[in-house]
């Protein structure tokens, strides 16, 4: 440890002490910047958003270059996240657990560490990446739709998923599996009845977290669900407006009035957010004791 | 590998019948059916990013990322990466110097310094910051942050710092330091909580153990949790840097765009994300789309380094210390 350079003689006692509450100083300093900068963001957006914030936003269909003063909202881009949202959990949901199950209770630790490699690549492949994927795969040829932003989107969720599912099933406890196996329950039932039912909390969790993320991702659904018509649609097969979507559009128009349902749809995708997080945090906590206080 | 499973369950499970379960194998087939289809999924998006690039790859080859230029008009087409890359450059690695230190003195804050009563609400804070989309960020940033730093911050660096050509005559509003700035608040919270975890994990016996020598809190600090959780550390950063060279949506909100290199901050530039991002309605000849996708084949080329070399850091640092953690974003 020769590289720690301090010695231990008492000359240099008011320096050194000097230069540690400097330090402590510092610390203090960068935890303020970081709360500073979040609490300015909200402020700006909470601020702006909400004297736009009312029902028109959610109920109103935008009408672009629009001179009059008619009320506009963003009712296609809450109904698309909606869809959207909702087909890639479906999509991302089950086979996260089951990537997760097969890591967990079947595969050999070679094949376990190669996927969940595999998972950390997938994690890190960038969003704008995983649009332009998607873009390739499903839009080249058959135009873009809901379907093709949802899959974009469970490819951001899968490994969230995943990873939140392995983290809970390796605190399920090993004298559960084998008292079942014990009792003589098949392996398939005491993995589907006994051990996933332990982790629904955690996997709720993870759900809620990756719901979270993906609801405000714009990137993946650039090329794949962003040529949309303004009248608020349901249908899948089509390609379907977003909030995040809406918000990047908004942003970057000229017009203020645009500005102010940009900073409205960014005020309710914030709350959206927070909330998930809070009450993934929440669901964490819970399930967290019940895992362990056995 | 279904064989070898079995045969080290058989002892287990005397009283079975069958010697192979029907269920077993079916929730071992899906199962694994669907970390198969993981796996495939990454070698699909690799291999149709390569091939959407095709077009562009066979006409420019290893020439597109050297090339300074990006011009679509019909008859006069050619395309280069040069300048995205550098402008990735530069704000990649801007905002990873100022996030690093920010990070760790707010990890060292929450483990160290932090009253007991404000540590969990701070560290909830600080991964809130990680939650906000980065459309929002970028919103924030083109109609408030943007403007605030060409009126009040980048005059002020240039008349002090001027002459280093980093820090030239402002510009009309977007700007690669607007982009550096919110790099940087994205990255912050990713590389402060991954820190945290690290300086958590430190043994307390080392700690008490310095302080009992007489090491004020910072020696205590600097000679054993830094050499002790530096791995980590290095694969936190890593992953960070990882994010704000992919990142795309934020960035293209507010960097401005231009097909140029230049070292004033407070110019406008783009980057490899942003300038795909920026592209979204639609290229107008072939050849842009397909360099719009070799742009995103570059992109994740660097992304797969990055995650490999954290992972290679992270397991590295955990033989050395015998603990194994996960290299998370």
């Amino acid at each position: 440890m020769s590289s720690a350079g301090f010695e231990l003689g008492g000359n240099h006692l008011t320096r050194r002490r000097r230069v540690n509450l400097g330090m402590e100083m510092l610390a203090w300093l960068a935890a303020t910047i970081a709360l500073a900068v979040l609490g300015i963001m909200v402020y700006a957006v909470a601020g702006r958003g909400s004297s736009e914030l009312n029902l028109d936003l959610i109920t109103k269909q935008p009408i672009p270059f629009s001179l009059t003063n008619a009320p506009q909202g963003l009712s296609n881009a809450f109904a698309g996240t909606i869809v959207l949202v909702a087909f890639a959990t479906a999509m991302a949901l089950p086979v996260g657990i089951l990537v997760a199950v097969y890591l967990n209770e079947f595969a050999p630790p070679s094949i376990r560490n190669g996927v969940t490699l595999i998972l950390d690549i997938l994690n890190g492949v960038p969003a704008i990446v995983i649009g332009i994927f998607v873009y390739g795969l499903l839009v080249l040829g058959n135009g873009q739709s809901g379907f093709a932003g949802s899959f974009a989107l469970a490819c951001l969720m899968l490994p969230l998923v995943a990873r939140a599912t392995m983290e809970v099933l390796v605190l399920v406890p090993n004298s559960l599996r084998e008292a079942a196996l014990g009792l003589g329950i098949a392996r398939w039932r005491t993995t589907l009845s006994i051990v996933l039912p332990q982790t629904i909390g955690g996997i709720l969790t993870g759900t809620v977290l990756a719901v979270a993320r993906v609801a405000g991702e714009t990137a993946p659904l650039l090329f794949t669900s962003s040529l949309v018509g303004n009248k608020p649609s349901w249908n899948p097969a089509h390609a379907l407006q977003s909030i995040p979507v809406a918000i990047f559009e908004l942003s970057e128009s000229p017009d203020p009035k645009d500005h102010a349902r940009a900073w409205a749809a960014a005020f309710v995708l914030l709350l959206f957010i927070l909330f998930a997080s809070l009450g993934a945090r929440w669901l964490a906590l819970r399930s967290r004791r019940k895992l362990t206080a056995r | 590998m279904s064989s070898v499973d079995a045969a080290a369950e058989a002892p287990r499970r005397p009283f079975t019948g069958r010697r192979v379960r029907f269920g077993d194998l079916v929730l071992q087939l899906v199962a694994g059916a669907a970390a198969l289809a993981t796996t495939v999924l990454v070698g699909l998006i690799i291999w149709k990013v390569i091939d959407g690039a095709r077009l562009s790859l066979s006409k420019y080859g290893l020439g597109f990322v050297t090339r300074i230029a990006w011009n679509p008009v019909p008859g006069h087409e050619l395309y280069g990466a040069a300048s995205f890359l550098f402008g990735t450059a530069v704000t990649s690695f801007s905002a990873l110097l100022l996030a690093t230190p920010l990070a760790i003195g707010i990890a060292l804050f929450l483990t160290e310094l932090a009253p007991r009563p404000l540590q969990a609400p701070v560290t909830a804070l600080v991964e809130t910051l990680a939650a906000i989309p980065s459309v929002v960020i970028g919103l924030w940033g083109i109609l408030v942050l943007g403007p605030a730093l060409r009126d009040h911050v980048e005059p002020t660096l240039h008349s002090v710092l001027g002459f280093i050509p980093l820090f030239g005559p402002k510009g009309a509003g977007p700007s690669v330091f607007t982009a550096i700035v919110v790099l940087t608040i994205m990255i912050l919270p990713i590389v402060a909580s991954i820190s945290r975890e690290l300086f958590l994990g430190v043994p307390h016996e080392l700690k008490e153990g310095a302080l009992a020598l007489g090491t004020t809190r910072w020696e205590m600090v600097r000679g054993v949790m830094f050499p002790y959780a530096r791995g980590g550390i290095a694969a936190a950063l890593i992953l960070g840097f990882g994010r704000a060279i992919g990142e795309a949506i934020a960035v293209t909100q507010v960097i401005g765009g231009g097909v140029f290199i230049h070292w004033n901050l407070f110019g406008t530039g783009d980057t490899l994300g942003a300038k795909i991002a920026a592209s979204y309605q639609g290229a107008s000849t072939n050849l842009q789309a397909s360099s719009l996708i070799y742009l995103g084949l570059i992109l994740l080329v660097f992304s797969l380094i990055v995650n490999l070399a954290a992972q290679w850091v992270v397991r590295r640092s955990a033989r050395k210390h015998g603990i194994v953690r996960g290299g998370r974003a």
